[in-house]
């Protein structure tokens, strides 16, 4: 046998020539190994990105080879960097333009919670703004914890239940930031 | 060091502008001089384009404020002549009643983003300027944030508690 | 005071279109915009927006004390961060009167021109990748690692160095750190031989860069340009060469200047910048081995915090450390003005002291800040393919920007 791993499956019933799972499992399955990331980088963690894509710590091993610069096409917005008073409604927008089922992640300290930079004109984190699923801690972090970051995204999407996007308490938590 | 020292350079802006300009010393052998702001121009022109000296380059461009002085708000210039390879001070203090100066963009290109960062800064008015508005803060912001009455931490914040950062 | 220009695009019959181009970018450049009218491909003049990213660090470093003002310095550009931490620690110095030993300042250029490096090595790579040469910027981030590898050993962290400490360095390079400067030494050039062979004479890349932007040297002074872009105009200007710092003047390398200041010149002046770097680190490590081996600070015990364990045994260095945590570290109410040559210019530090533990104020002269304003004038009658590869070739990095 080759030594290349593949996923595991997901449990299921299984014979000879079909398989049996449901339907949340096998389409978190694929849509975790083949997310499309935005890559938001504003400044220092962009660089270490950039570090996380080139081929020494590779993050398309984990599907997120294409990125997308378009927030149509985009999957996962990785907000990567500082961003300011004057960038949030930007970083609002390219949110709005993006199509569910999205995901944010924030990589690095100014990103999660403002970082070091306790100013008039930094935003406190990009919660204030747009909900969250993932907060990189560092500063900047290593690109082994931007890609600890992303593996937690990929778990959030494996075990994320189809209907969870029209759920009155998702709803809710999109309210409690003001979109629609 | 140079081809020209300090006392040669102060001695020949003494002679054309004489009692205009102030000499305030020469901190870390860089000469520091002070004047108004009716005869910046002139000073920059002249030390710009005399052939001897050839202050060509604008090093910087930026402004300090001391609330405690009289003239409250200050512009400081940084001029560097690349052939006698000296650097040379530039310091106007004005009112903060008043705070217009004549803008540099007449002689160097380069002191057009400078200036809008001063009055982004400092609310420093460059009279003449092409283009004058904010340049790095929001566009709305009607306060002068490096001024030192300015907090540097945003006092609309409420997630801050004071418990736990012991106040 | 005029509104913020905008363009209309209400009449059909107009030829001109607006174009938005920005703030969120491809390929990383960094968040800035420009708002340009084009006829078509051309573009007919362009507003630049800045200022997205700015986290007022001027206003910080007015409540921290010096050594705590050195991360903010990091953060300015951050693809070279230890020339700015090396600038300002040179700046406090200045302003304390305190004199380096050799072998620190040795040590001191080694790591800027490794930075030096690096910064270059993401500038070209990026200008192959605006072109669509995606294979240059593969293979050279690659070797930004190893650099990362060394400052690693040097200072505990990649990007975000925070290297060295006010009169030296806080550890002496380890026999590991040396072993891995000497290897990049030694494997570098072939790796940038490789990539000029891929570039330099590359049909598509010369026609995509030759010619495009050419800038005289009279209009870049005009507009206080300095750096790589500024020598590639013509002016030998390198802040390294006119006012040595660091001990620079013991070394022997030359400045390249280019001719016409188009993009082409650029992208070989920063080549031909790498291997006079590679050249001045070959000579530092040489110099070095001639200096006594367990210098790597000044000896001033007033600025540079004494080790753990003196501190907990002796009692100077108790106080010492009691003194420069606090703050009651006197200065001179002074005003003072340092510049080195950052990899994009000359990164100036202008600090005005009152004798307290903070600056009184601090600038900071930031060359991407002072040569990114001259892209609008400088853009207009381009294609915008061309003005593209014009924003890469100055690169500007948004930190330093808007700082």
């Amino acid at each position: 046998m080759s030594d290349i791993q593949i996923v595991d499956a997901p449990p299921g019933v299984e014979g000879s020539g079909f398989f049996a799972t449901s339907l949340d499992k096998a389409i978190g399955l694929a849509r975790s190994h083949s997310l499309w990331p935005l890559p938001f980088a504003t400044s220092c963690c962009g660089i270490e990105f950039m570090a996380t894509m080139g081929s020494h710590y590779d993050l398309s091993r984990f599907g997120a080879e294409r990125l997308s610069f378009s927030p149509r096409q985009a999957d996962l917005l990785m907000v990567m960097g500082t961003i300011s008073k004057k960038m949030g409604p930007v970083l609002r927008q390219v949110y709005l333009q993006m199509a569910e089922p999205r995901w944010v992640m924030a990589v690095g300290a100014c990103a999660s919670s403002g970082g070091i930079f306790d100013t008039y004109s930094v935003l406190q984190g990009i919660d204030e703004i747009i909900p969250v699923d993932v907060y990189v801690p560092g500063c900047p972090p290593r690109p082994e914890a931007i890609i600890d970051g992303f593996m937690g995204i990929q778990k959030l999407v494996q075990t994320e239940s189809l209907r969870r996007r029209n759920e009155p308490e998702y709803q809710k938590l999109l309210a409690s930031y003001g979109i629609q | 060091m140079g081809k020209i020292s300090n006392e040669e350079l102060l001695s020949k802006i003494n002679s054309k502008f004489g009692e205009q300009v102030t000499t305030t010393g020469e901190p870390f052998g860089l000469l520091t001089i002070e004047t108004g702001k009716e005869q910046i121009i002139s000073l920059l022109s002249f030390l710009k384009t005399d052939a001897a000296l050839q202050f060509i380059f604008l090093t910087a461009l930026t402004g300090i404020h001391y609330p405690d002085q009289e003239k409250q708000i200050g512009v400081v210039y940084h001029l560097h002549s690349l052939v006698n390879n000296v650097r040379i001070r530039i310091k106007v203090f004005m009112h903060d009643t008043d705070v217009h100066i004549p803008t540099a963009t007449v002689l160097w290109d380069g002191a057009n983003w400078m200036e809008r960062e001063t009055y982004d800064f400092f609310g420093v008015v460059f009279d003449g300027h092409p283009d004058l508005r904010r340049i790095l803060n929001v566009d709305d912001m009607t306060v002068f944030p490096m001024r030192k009455e300015f907090p540097l931490e945003d006092p609309n914040r409420v997630d801050k508690k004071d418990y736990f950062f012991g106040r | 005071m005029q509104n913020h220009p905008v363009f209309f695009d209400n009449d059909p019959q107009s030829e001109l279109s607006t174009l938005n181009l920005g703030p969120t970018h491809p390929a990383t450049h960094g968040v800035f915009q420009n708002v340009l009218q084009m006829d078509g491909e051309r573009i007919v003049s362009g507003v630049s927006t800045i200022g997205y990213i700015h986290r007022a660090f001027e206003k910080i470093a007015e409540h921290r004390p010096f050594y705590q003002i050195t991360p903010l310095t990091d953060r300015l550009n951050y693809c070279s961060s230890p020339i700015n931490n090396m600038g300002w620690h040179m700046t406090v110095e200045k302003l304390a009167g305190i004199q380096m030993p050799k072998r620190v300042d040795y040590m001191r250029v080694i790591v800027m021109e490794l930075a030096r490096i690096t910064d270059h090595i993401v500038c070209n790579a990026i200008l192959g990748v605006d072109t669509g040469a995606l294979t240059g910027f593969t293979y050279m981030m690659q070797w930004r690692e190893h650099v990362y590898e060394i400052y690693e050993e040097i200072c505990g962290s990649r990007l975000t160095t925070n290297i060295g400490r006010i009169g030296g360095f806080e550890r002496n390079f380890n026999s590991i750190a040396f072993a891995k400067i000497r290897k990049f030494v030694k494997d570098y050039p072939k790796v940038l031989n490789e990539f000029e062979r891929l570039f330099n004479r590359n049909r598509i890349f010369v026609d995509r860069t030759r010619g495009v932007a050419p800038v005289t040297a009279e209009a870049a002074l005009s507009y206080s340009w300095t750096g790589p872009i500024l020598r590639a105009t013509g002016v030998d200007y390198d802040v390294r060469a006119m006012e040595p710092y660091s001990s620079y003047e013991d070394f022997d390398f030359e400045v390249p200047v280019g001719d016409n200041g188009d993009v082409y010149s650029r992208f070989l002046v920063r080549n031909e910048e790498m291997k006079q770097s590679l050249r001045i680190i070959e000579q530092a490590l040489n110099k070095i081995d001639k200096e006594p081996a367990d210098i790597f600070h000044a000896d001033v015990p007033e600025f540079f915090l004494p080790p753990k364990e003196e501190v907990y045994n002796n009692m100077e260095a108790l106080i010492y450390h009691f003194k420069i945590v606090m703050g009651e570290v006197p200065v001179l109410p002074t005003e003072l003005y340092h510049a080195v040559e950052g990899a994009n210019g000359e990164l100036g530090f202008y600090m005005v002291t009152d004798g307290g533990r903070s600056p009184y104020r601090l600038h900071f002269r930031r060359p991407s800040f002072i040569n990114y304003q001259m892209y609008a004038p400088m853009s207009q009658g381009m294609l915008l393919s061309d003005a593209i590869i014009n924003m890469s070739s100055l690169n500007v990095i948004a930190g330093e920007l808007d700082a």
